[in-house]
């Protein structure tokens, strides 16, 4: 009971977690004993070359796998074993994903796409299609609710994918590589509205490998080898914290 | 549930060409499936029709001329039947004869008033109403009254009655047979077709007095006892040849003197046709709806392969195993009924359309019956779920990011 409350002030909170994926009869040891707290309302950023294990960290973190050894509690409640019903729900639940590759349906429209998550949360359609048009609102996309993602550019693509993250209202965003497939100008404001996210109070956890991007967040976790190399905050967090 | 059913008609309208393919493979095997029922239902009853003229158990008599010198006659000598061999038989194996009659075969102008038309006659005993399935309208049959006083009374088929009296009653009318005068005492129908409704029935005593002072008699026609068993009956219509035989002189192995048809027998070999034919189709019938099945299966392998990553999204958003089982599963379901209504519908039509061409190759009104259609229905539902199955459970057990990382 005295550790109870102690768990809680972290949204995320990783001790001595293990992956290895085997590759034939050899074993590929990814992640090598990371420790990891994240606070409710942290906009961290996660760094390190191609290969370093940060979507291996990242999926293990948002139940779209399970890891091999090490404790990991998110929000309070211990993760073990996985059990899908159970992972499909806290995912609803607690989970807003961002991918690269946007990972829209191709044959839904754009509101459709972000009310997707509020169907499997049981809510009616009525209220599905209302706020899934708040939240294309709030991306500034409203206008294009009745459009299909291939008639929408990268950046709208993943402004749809944003507000279907946030459409659930979870506790946390787990992004990987959101900007890696966008020009630099579309990066920035898609980091801005990540951002704005923030500081409504979102817990945001990105990958990235370009440092203007990371530069943008509040906190780096460098990864490398499966290791943590640092982590810090950056100069963006510290000119906030002075003000 | 409304909303399950919304997504899987969106995943089936938005997808259409592996909508389509699937479709085509189950319309296809429900097409081949109905059209050879169809097909084999009209054969069935276009047979059955023949059979339905008279008594399943009735044993037709006929004579002809010997083909076989047989103890010091000589060939080509002509056999006919007289009242005398009607009472031997009827002596010799009363207890085994339910109904037997002789028959007499002629053919008359009849007319009445301004109408007249050719018909055939039968002269015959009155046991033959129930031999023929004869079913009186009006009036009655021949009775043994009519055949001792040689009475000039004849009964009418329905269509006589419709052709020669316009619409009005035949009953009590006299009747010129070519330039002799007959009183209708009954008219008749029979399920035996047209050519039965033309007929007219006379007492074969009547006959055998105008037409020649004999007493002649062209047929016999007798049914065996109801409680014999169809081999029985079979073997009951072998004594009686060789009995016959034994009496007219006939060599035992001659074919045209003396010929029996035992409908028991024609019945049986019909009957074990016509199993053989249904345990055949259903074989062929079966063969088809798995081999739907299988397909069916196939293209919901690929589906799910193709979709992995959709799942591996779905999954990520919160969708339950539960909920990707049921929406692969729904989806089978769904294309496996409308395509296979599909196949059925174009198999009805085109039995409908082709049936009048089929009539000339002996398939009568071809189409499933009711009872074929639910079943086949039945057969899509479960098919259709056993088609989705497998792959619906591999697609829930793929791990989320497995899932997503397809492509
Ligand atoms: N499912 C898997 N099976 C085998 N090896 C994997 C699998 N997923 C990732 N890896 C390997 O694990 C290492 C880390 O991958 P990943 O976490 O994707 O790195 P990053 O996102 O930092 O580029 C890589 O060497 C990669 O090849
Ligand atoms: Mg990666």
């Amino acid at each position: 009971m005295q550790n109870k409350p102690r768990d809680n002030i972290f949204m995320i909170k990783i001790e001595q977690l293990h992956k290895s994926y085997p590759i034939g009869k050899e074993s590929l040891h990814v992640l090598k004993g990371i420790n990891l707290e994240v606070k409710e309302g942290e906009f961290v950023s996660i760094m390190g070359s191609s290969g370093s294990g940060k979507s291996t960290m990242l999926n293990i973190i948002g139940l779209l796998d399970d890891h091999d050894k090490g404790k990991y509690t998110l929000d309070g409640e211990l993760i073990q074993s996985m059990d899908e019903v159970k992972g499909a729900k806290l995912r609803n639940k607690f989970l807003g994903f961002v991918f690269q590759s946007f990972n829209l349906i191709a044959y839904k429209n754009a509101w459709e796409n972000v009310a997707l998550p509020l169907y499997y949360k049981g809510v009616g359609r009525k209220e599905r299609k209302i706020k899934a048009m708040e939240y294309l609102d709030k991306v500034g996309l409203k206008p294009w609710a009745n459009h299909l993602p291939n008639e929408l550019s990268g950046g709208q693509k993943q402004r749809v994918a944003i507000a279907r993250a946030l459409v659930t209202e979870p506790k946390v965003i787990l992004a990987d590589e959101p900007t890696g497939a966008l020009d630099s100008e579309t990066s920035d404001s898609v980091m801005k509205l990540l951002r704005g996210i923030n500081d409504e109070g979102m817990t945001i956890v990105v990958i990235t490998h370009e440092h203007d991007i990371a530069e943008l967040t509040d906190r780096i976790v460098l990864l490398k080898d499966g290791q943590i190399l640092s982590d810090e905050h950056t100069s963006t967090y510290n000119n906030k914290i002075k003000k | 549930m409304f909303d399950i059913w919304r997504e899987i008609f969106q995943n089936v309208t938005k997808n259409k060409l592996r909508s389509i393919l699937t479709g085509v493979t189950v319309a296809f095997s429900i097409l081949l499936f109905t059209l050879l029922f169809g097909v084999v239902n009209g054969f069935k009853n276009s047979f059955m029709k023949n059979f339905k003229d008279d008594a399943s158990n009735a044993i037709f008599i006929h004579v002809g001329s010997t083909s076989k010198a047989y103890k010091g006659f000589q060939s080509g000598r002509r056999i006919r039947f007289e009242n005398k061999d009607y009472n031997y038989i009827k002596k010799q194996f009363g207890d085994d004869i339910e109904f037997i009659t002789g028959r007499v075969f002629r053919g008359e102008q009849i007319s009445y008033k301004g109408n007249k038309d050719r018909y055939s006659i039968r002269a015959v005993h009155p046991d033959h109403k129930f031999l023929e399935v004869t079913v009186m309208q009006t009036g009655r049959y021949i009775t043994n009254l009519d055949l001792k006083k040689r009475a000039k009374n004849i009964v009418i088929g329905r269509l006589v009655e419709k052709d020669l009296f316009e619409g009005r009653s035949a009953l009590g009318k006299q009747l010129n047979l070519g330039g002799i005068n007959f009183k209708v005492v009954g008219v008749f129908s029979d399920d035996g077709g047209e050519r039965e409704e033309r007929t007219v029935y006379m007492p074969i005593t009547t006959a055998q007095g105008i037409y020649g002072n004999n007493q002649y008699i062209d047929q016999f026609v007798l049914s065996s006892r109801k409680s014999m068993s169809v081999d029985e009956a079979i073997a009951f219509g072998k004594k009686i040849e060789n009995i016959l035989k034994a009496r007219f002189n006939i060599a035992p192995n001659d074919q045209s003197a003396l010929r029996m048809q035992n409908m028991s027998e024609t019945n049986k070999e019909v009957n074990s046709f016509f199993t053989i034919l249904t345990v055949f189709v259903f074989v062929i019938a079966f063969g088809t709806l798995i081999a739907g099945i299988i397909g069916v299966s196939n293209i919901m392998v690929y589906i799910v392969k193709e979709r992995t990553k959709e799942l591996g999204i779905r999954k990520a958003l919160g969708a339950p195993p539960s909920h990707i089982i049921s929406m692969v599963l729904y989806e089978s379901v769904f294309l496996t009924m409308i395509s296979g209504y599909i196949g059925l519908l174009l198999g009805g039509l085109i039995l409908d359309w082709s049936s009048e061409l089929l009539e000339d190759y002996g398939i009568l009104n071809p189409s499933v019956e009711t009872s074929q259609v639910v079943g086949a229905t039945l057969i899509l539902v479960v098919s259709g779920a056993v088609a989705g199955f497998l792959p619906a459970r591999r697609a829930a057990r793929i791990k989320p990011v497995v899932a997503l990382r397809a492509d």
